[in-house]
Formats: C-alpha cells, structure tokens, sequence
C-alpha cells in the first residue's frame, strides 16, 4: 500500500531550487542550482523557480532572476531568521504542499543537509544526497537521474524516484556551473505567507560564533597549492603560502594534515572536505587517496610533486615531478616572481 | 538519562580499493568497522554516562553480522544493545531506513538519541534527521560540543564558517561528527563480559509497528538504476631524475603553456 | 582439535593490535634510541585495564584467559618489545605468584592495585652469582620478632625502580640449598630497600633493568610468600609462565619484523624490480612465514596448557625455545634482506633484531630450556 499511492506525479511540475540566504547573502550553490535547474527545466519542458526562505530577505530576490529563475516563491517571516531546522522544514513542506514541484534541490550544504532530510521524511518522498550529476530520464518518463558517489568515492551510483513526488536532490556546492548572470532579468515574485507555529520552534539558538576566517573559500580559488602528509610538518605550510601567494592562490589541505591538527578543516579538499575545481591544483606531498581524489580531480590542470613515484596522485596529474616538494617549492616560487616580474 | 545511540557497521572504505583491471571494487577482506561518526557519537554518549549519570543503549539496523559491531560498543561500555535485523527490512533507502528504525525507538525509553552525521559507505546524511522527524522530536546536526544540564541539552553546532551554540529540551536528537571527540578503546575485559555475559536484543518485522509499503525496498522511494565505478582519466607525463632547480624550471614552463601566468 | 579464535579472542586481537599500531608504535623508536621507561604505554594500559588480563575480576583483573594475554603480549612486541616486557614482566612475574600462593589477606591487598595497575610489579630472583644457578641465592632473609630482615643485592631486575611491589627470594635456611629459599613481597617504601645502577644493554632499550639494594631491609612478616622454603617452587612455577610470555614477545617481535620487510622487498627495487620478485626473497618469506607459525602453535599450546593442566613446564620452556631461536633468525634474515639499510636506525629491523637477543636470554637462557625439555625426556 501507498499511501500516496501513484500519486497524480503528472500534478507535480516545475524545477525549484531551494535558496540558502545567510547572513543576507545567497550562497553559491544556490546560483549553481538555478543554472543546473535552468538545464534540467528545458529537458523537462518545464520552469524554474527559486524558493527564498528568511526574515527581510526580499531584496535578494532579484539576483536569482538573472542567474536563471524563471519564478520566485518568498517565505518572509521572523521565525526564519537564523537557520533552525523546524521552522525551516515547516515552511518548505508549506511550499511543496502548496506547489506541488516535480523537482527541488537544495546546496550539500550544512543547512541543505539537515533541513531536506527532515523535509523529505515528513512528505514522504525520495532524496538523494550529495549529488554529483543531474539528468533527465529519456524514456519518456523524465524523470531525475540522480548520480552521486558512495564509498567513500570508490562508486558512482544513479539514482531515481519513480513514483514519488517532488523528486529532490542536495547537490554538492562546485559542482554545477552558475550561469553568466542575464542583465535586466526578472521574475515575478510570490510571497507566500505561512504561519509558523511556536512549537515548531523547539530549538533556541544562544549564540552564533563565526568562525575566524580570512582566508578566501577553497572552492572559489582560481589556483589552489595544496599540501599533504609529504609536507612534514605545519611550519612547512609556509612553503605553500608563499607559492599560493605569487601565484594569487589559495592552500588547501588533504585530509591528513587537518587530523594531524596542522591545518583547519575549512581548507581540506576530498571526499570529507570539499569539492574543487580550480584552473590549477598543484598537490605536494600528497600521495592521492581516492578520497582526496574525488574532490580534486575535476580541477582544469593538476600538477603533482611527489617523492613517491607510485604515489597515485600521479595517475591524475597533468604534469607529475617526481621529487622533494620541500625543495622545488621555494625555488619555484622564485620563478614564479621572477616571470611575472618580467611581464609587467 | 537514557541515551540511544544508533550505530552502523559499515566496511572500512579507507581499505576498498579498486581492480586496477577490472574497475570493479575488491570488498574482500574488508575489515567491518563500526561507522566512524556513529563511534564518536558512542563516545559522546558514553561520557555523559561518566559525567552525569546515564544508561546507554546501542541500536543498529543491519543484517545478523552487525552484531559484531554492537558487541564492540558493549566492550567500549554501553549498558545494552538492540539489533534491529530482518530480510523485510532489506533494501531500504533513507526513508525506509530512518521510518524502521524510528518504529523500534518507539519500543523503547529515550531521552536522546545520538546518531553519526553519515555513514562511510553512504555518506547521505539523511537518517538522523529523519528518525528525529519520524519522532516528532527536535533535531540538531553536527554537533561538535554536547552539555547536558537537567532536561535541556546545549550543543554547538558546526556550519561551514560558524558555529550555532543552541540549546533544546530532550527528548531529542543530535548527529555527531568525529570530530567531537577522539573515541575509546575497548578494554580486554569488556570484550570478554561483552560476548560472555551481556544478551543482544533482536528485533525484528513482527516487533514493530509498521506497514509493510513503509519498509524495505517496498518503502523506499528512490531506486538505484545504475552503478559504475569512474573511468580514470587521461594518464598525463610524469617526470622524475630532475634536480630540483630542473624541476621547478619544468613546472614554470607547465604554468605557462597552461597561462597560468 | 580446534585451532580457531573464539569471537571474543578475535576481537580482543583486533584491539591489541590496533591499540600497539596507534599508541606504542609511535613511540617505539624514541624509547628505544633515548633508553626511557615506556612511561605512556603504562598509563594506557592502566587507563584500558591491560595491567591484570588473565586474572579474576574480583581481583579488579579483566577476567580474560590466558591465551588472550599472551596475544596482547605478542601484538605491543610486534611493535615495540620493551612495552611488552614491562607489561610481561608486571602479568606474569610480578602478579601472578600472589594470585596462586598469596595468602587472603595478601591477595586482598595487593592483587586489586595490581590488575587495576595502581601498583605496577616485578619480581628478583637473579644475583650477580645466582643466574641459572638459583641455589647460590646470597640474599639473606632472617626473621627477627615480626618481620623478616634483608641482606643482600639483586640485578637484572625488569620493572626496577618503576614498581611498587617486588617478588623478592632471599634464603632463610642456606643449608638447605634451593629448599632454603623463601618468597617475600616487598614495596618499594620498605626501610632498607633502593635501586641501584641499571645496566646498559644491547636492546629492550625503554626497558628499566636495574640492580636492588637490601640494607637490614624490614619486611613485614605477614608479607611473606607461601611458607618458608617453598621460595624455589614458587620462582619455578612462576618462571613457567613468565616464559610463555617471553615466548609471546619472540613471536610478537619475529612477526613485527617480517611484517617490515614484507613491505620493504614489495617497495624497493634493485635492478628495475621490487625485491619481492627476486627468488631468493620469496624463499626466505615464505621459510620465515613458516617458522613464525610454527612458532606461534607452539606459543598458544603453552598458553592453553598453563590454563587448563597442573603443569606447563614442558611446553613453557619448548614454547620459549623455539620461539626465541626463530626471533633471532628472523629478524637476523629480516637485516639481511634490507641490506646496508637494515643496519640503520632508519628501518625498525635493527632494532628488532638487537631486542630478539633478550628472548635467548632472559628467564632461562635456551640451554637451561633444553635442560628442562631433555630431563623429561630422559627420565
């Protein structure tokens, strides 16, 4: 038996992208969203629309028409002003129930990924986590082919909801490509009232600390230095920091230097870091788990050092040099100076 | 305080590793361990236990092999242990999985339940938060500091540039990220008491009240279509016997055919 | 004949050696090279209650079986032999003679500290004169109205200057050679007692092996071991176990050693090949592989046989034989398939090898082994 049993899915319709707003500002992914969500509507023959949750955040709305929202649906209400799992839950569940989506994605985010869970369990319905890949069936039943690694990265796995409704995805943040932002876009906006309940406000946020950060995010870096267990030792991140420096980049770590507490956990690229794909990844003194691996190697060039030449990072290097990180790096860093010195 | 802690065991995916011929993943004599987070969460549990006062409980859905790991957790200390195992139960995606599970908390006294953030071979996320839905109770994820005081539990909560300290009253339910505490080791002696004098408790289909579309693969939404492990990637040049300055001059040259500067 | 693990073995195994692999082994080459007390090692095993394995849980023990302890033993060698002497020597030396001769009171006293590991122990029996050749003890126990008086020196002593309390056989009654011995339990803040020089030795680096001094030491009378003049049956009995454990350290170090060079001949290449596809070095895996085996049937016989039979002399000191012997070869032919890097503190074998020699040695050198084995044969 089911309960919504073969539900009426041809009532569903429309690709919706649930927009993460911290802090007032919309996160990346959620731009990301609406580009793949653009893609997947037009195979779909259907719309966009962006699902914007928070407290005074209709001004944001505008943004997401140029990055690809064809509609917007706007939750303003206090209870939404910090993220808390409820309150946020109650007020998607209110959308879904209302508009009945075929499709709605959110960020892989630490908020994503707690508030669709509690969303989909409540609907009943599929969700599939942290994807990698979204398509649309071409077996007439268009429906959402979710791909998404599991192993520990080792597998790829495509993923559908058949009989559900809506099909819904957390899609991992650097994966999809934003859009060139269209000018003078726009998108009529449904502001949607919904009446939270107190008792859905059952988990009081006392204080919120950021965390001390200048550092620019690993996934928007154009270059990344990266180092690993091969480094030695924290003080050698420095060696990092200068080449990352000359070259306007940014460090970033493998997971085994974030254990051995050498560096903080923002910074670690893989499977339990992020995902990145930057113009250039230029690993040192990483040997290239699999796991590492599957959060860099869709980076546009990958140049490794390693002592090791069996080291596996060398298997998806562009360009491998097989040697002593500790001592190419300076020098390379000189050169570095030195040719863009010249140039200017 | 009843504390349920809800354990996996999964094969320790740090050791699977691919036929470099076939593609195809060796899964051969790959040790089972209990899922990192959900021993983390164990441990959380377990000090409480020692701070406050507690009697913890470890709950795993799984077939009948997972009760090594819940024999693991008895020798790390918990009190009591529930193996919810059953063919129905088979093939269940989260939905299914959280619903099963939730059913079985039911049965049983809690004040909180604690569960991994995510499963290594799974990596989905979504369990936690949905038992805590199917509960009816709050849920706080990725927790990286629990306090227990009275009734209310306090927890910092992990984002990925800041932290929520937020506070709830129990009954309710908080995933734990390994990075919340650095687990215990079993003691020889709990081993021993673990296998020797402590009972599993099995739970099965006819324990619960469930609906049979609610469960197993019948239950679950989402249906796997296709696995396929990645195909490598174009093998690219590597250079070795360079001295260093050859070699940082090699890299230069690499940059700027690339334009990287 | 069943050769199988329990469960609980097993898992008791993968804690062992998961335990030796993150909290000994980081530390091993630095105990060894700065020759210091395995300090860290101690608090851990206190802190997971390693201290009293195979012993009753009503004496705070973790109520395991022997075989289990010998596992544990074997596993922290594998990685490091000197963890697992201080641990070997404190079970087997140090613990065990109170469990089996203590009086209750003695038992209720100081077994509790030992198993929990309040108390770490070690046990005299060696002097500069007495070695295999017990019966010249110097050491002199006199009883004066409540307590007994010692006179004399010891050496050798594993543990010394560590432990709280000491197993110490001292004569009451010299005429009477061996049947003269007497054995007493002595603390560390008994008057008249103190350390002397430790030695410098060849290998178990971290291992504290040190001389002791009694001076008119008081000893009271209650602390006296089984009755006067059972101090011979006492030592022998006790050596019975505490060479099954040395055994467990031969095969722990054997096996950590070729587990090194596993990885090293798959690694390094001579003439554009790994080692391992060189004939010569799968024979001599594959001859290694085997004598360790072997050697470990023989280590679990003995443990099994210390549990279950009335005496385990027998497979004691056959265990401690051949389970030494195949150390020293081994990790002698481990050196040698690393070549000149096998004599560098740069690979663990070097260190391995320099431990294995103690196994030949300590609680009964081999010959006194094939004295014991061959006067049973011959009776």
């Amino acid at each position: 038996m089911k309960v919504v049993s073969k539900m009426d899915i041809q009532d569903y319709k429309g690709v919706y992208v649930f927009i993460q707003q911290v802090d007032h500002k919309v996160a990346g992914v959620s731009h990301e969203l609406l580009g793949k969500a653009r893609e997947l509507a037009g195979k779909m023959e259907t719309e966009v629309t962006a699902v914007l949750l928070g407290n005074n955040v209709s001004d944001l709305c505008k943004d997401l028409a140029s990055y690809g929202a064809d509609k917007i649906i706007l939750v303003d209400n206090p209870a939404l002003d910090l993220y808390s799992t409820k309150p946020y839950a109650y007020a998607m569940c209110k959308v879904i129930e209302k508009y009945k989506p075929a499709v709605v994605l959110y960020g892989a985010t630490a908020i994503g990924r707690d508030l669709a869970p509690r969303v989909a369990a409540r609907i009943r319905t599929g969700l599939t986590a942290d994807c990698t890949k979204l398509d649309v069936a071409e077996d007439g039943t268009k429906n959402l082919q979710m791909t998404r690694p599991a192993f520990g990265g080792n597998i790829m796995a495509t993923i559908i909801c058949p009989d559900y409704r809506p099909q819904m995805a957390t899609v991992r943040p650097g994966v999809m490509q934003k859009i060139k932002p269209l000018e003078n876009a726009s998108a009529p906006t449904d502001k949607f009232s919904v009446q939270i309940p107190e008792s859905e406000n059952d988990v009081q946020i006392l204080n919120v600390v950021k965390k001390e950060s200048h550092k620019m995010d690993i996934q928007d870096a154009k270059v990344l230095v990266s180092g690993g267990r091969g480094m030695g030792s924290p003080e050698n991140f420095k060696l990092l920091q200068n080449l990352a420096d000359a070259l306007s980049g940014t460090v970033s770590s493998s997971r085994a230097c974030v254990d051995a507490g050498w560096v903080e956990k923002d910074i670690q690229v893989g499977q339990t870091g992020k995902t990145v794909r930057p113009n250039l990844y230029l690993a040192c003194g990483i040997s290239g788990a699999i796991q590492h691996l599957a959060g860099m190697e869709e980076s546009d060039v990958i140049m490794a050092i390693n002592k090791d030449e069996t080291a596996p990072i060398f298997e998806v290097a562009d360009y491998g040099v097989v040697g002593d990180a500790l001592k190419i790096l300076p020098l390379l860093t000189e050169n570095v100076k030195k040719a863009i010195a010249d140039r200017k | 305080m009843n504390i349920v802690v809800c354990i996996k065991q999964v094969p320790n995916t740090n050791e699977v590793k691919l036929d470099p011929k076939t593609g195809t993943l060796i899964r051969e004599g790959v040790p089972s361990i209990i899922n990192p987070d959900d021993k983390a969460g164990l441990e959380a549990a377990l000090r409480l236990k020692d701070t406050n006062g507690a009697h913890v409980t470890v709950l795993s859905m799984g077939p009948p092999q997972a009760e090594t790991a819940l024999r693991e957790a008895l020798a790390m200390g918990a009190d009591d242990a529930i193996l919810v195992t059953d063919r129905a139960f088979g093939g269940a995606d989260t939905w299914a999985t959280a619903h099963t599970i939730a059913a079985a908390l039911k049965t049983i006294p809690y004040d909180l339940i604690i569960t991994g953030r995510q499963a290594i071979d799974g990596d989905t996320a979504q369990v936690g938060p949905q038992i805590a839905e199917n509960l009816h109770i709050p849920n706080i994820s990725y927790a990286e500091e629990i306090k227990v005081e009275g009734d209310y539990i306090t927890v910092k909560r992990q984002f990925e540039d800041r932290y929520h300290i937020v506070k709830a009253k129990m009954p309710c339910l908080i995933t734990a990220l390994s990075e919340l505490n650095e687990p215990r080791y079993m003691t020889p002696g709990g081993i021993f008491d673990a296998y020797r004098e402590k009972k599993i408790k099995i739970v099965t289909r006819k324990d619960l009240d469930v609906k049979d579309g609610d469960i197993g693969l019948k239950g679950s939404p989402t249906r796997v279509i296709k696995t396929f492990t990645k195909s490598p990637k174009a093998a690219g040049t590597l250079v070795s016997n360079l001295d260093p300055q050859e070699a940082a001059d090699y890299m230069l040259e690499k940059l700027q055919e690339k334009f990287i500067i | 004949m069943d050769f199988t693990l329990s469960k609980e073995q097993e898992m008791a195994r993968t804690l062992f050696r998961d335990f030796a692999e993150k909290e000994v082994k980081p530390l091993a080459q630095e105990i060894d090279e700065e020759e210091r007390f395995p300090t860290e090692a101690l608090e851990k095993f206190r802190k997971y209650k390693f201290m009293g394995i195979p012993y009753p849980k009503e004496y705070g023990g973790a109520g395991c079986d022997m075989l289990t302890y010998e596992m544990c033993i074997e596993e922290m060698a594998k990685v490091c032999a000197t963890t697992s002497t201080m641990l070997s020597a404190h079970t087997s030396l140090g613990t065990w003679p109170i469990l089996k001769y203590g009086t209750p009171e003695q038992k209720a006293k100081y077994l509790p500290k030992l198993c929990t590991g309040e108390y770490l122990g070690a046990f005299a029996l060696t002097e500069p004169n007495a070695g295999t050749d017990s019966s010249a003890q110097q050491t002199k126990a006199v009883l004066d109205g409540d307590h007994y008086v010692l006179n004399g020196n010891k050496i050798f002593i594993t543990n010394a200057g560590y432990a709280d309390t000491y197993i110490v056989f001292a004569m009451t009654d010299k005429s009477k050679g061996n049947h003269g011995i007497s054995a007493f339990i002595v603390e560390k803040n008994f008057p008249g007692f103190s350390v002397g020089k430790k030695e410098k030795k060849m290998g178990i680096h971290g291992s504290s092996t040190c001389e002791l001094i009694f001076e008119n030491c008081i000893v009271p009378k209650e602390n006296l071991l089984g009755q006067e003049g059972k101090g011979f049956v006492i030592a022998m009995t006790t050596l019975d176990g505490g060479r099954i454990g040395v055994a467990a350290q031969a095969v722990g170090i054997a096996e950590g050693a070729l587990e090194e060079t596993i990885k090293y001949v798959r690694e390094r290449k001579q003439f554009g090949r790994p080692l391992s596809k060189f004939q010569n070095t799968q024979f001599e895996i594959a001859d290694m592989m085997t004598k360790v085996k072997a050697a470990q049937l023989l280590l679990y016989r003995a443990a099994k046989a210390k549990e279950t039979q009335k005496s385990c002399t027998q497979e004691a000191a056959m265990a401690k034989l051949y389970c030494a012997s195949t150390a020293m070869d081994v990790t002698t032919r481990c050196v040698q398939l690393h070549g000149g890097y096998g004599y560098t503190r740069e690979y663990p074998v070097e260190r391995m090898m320099r431990d294995a020699k103690i196994t030949e040695i300590y609680e009964g050198t081999s010959e006194v082994q094939k004295m014991v084995i061959s006067k049973a044969a011959l009776k």
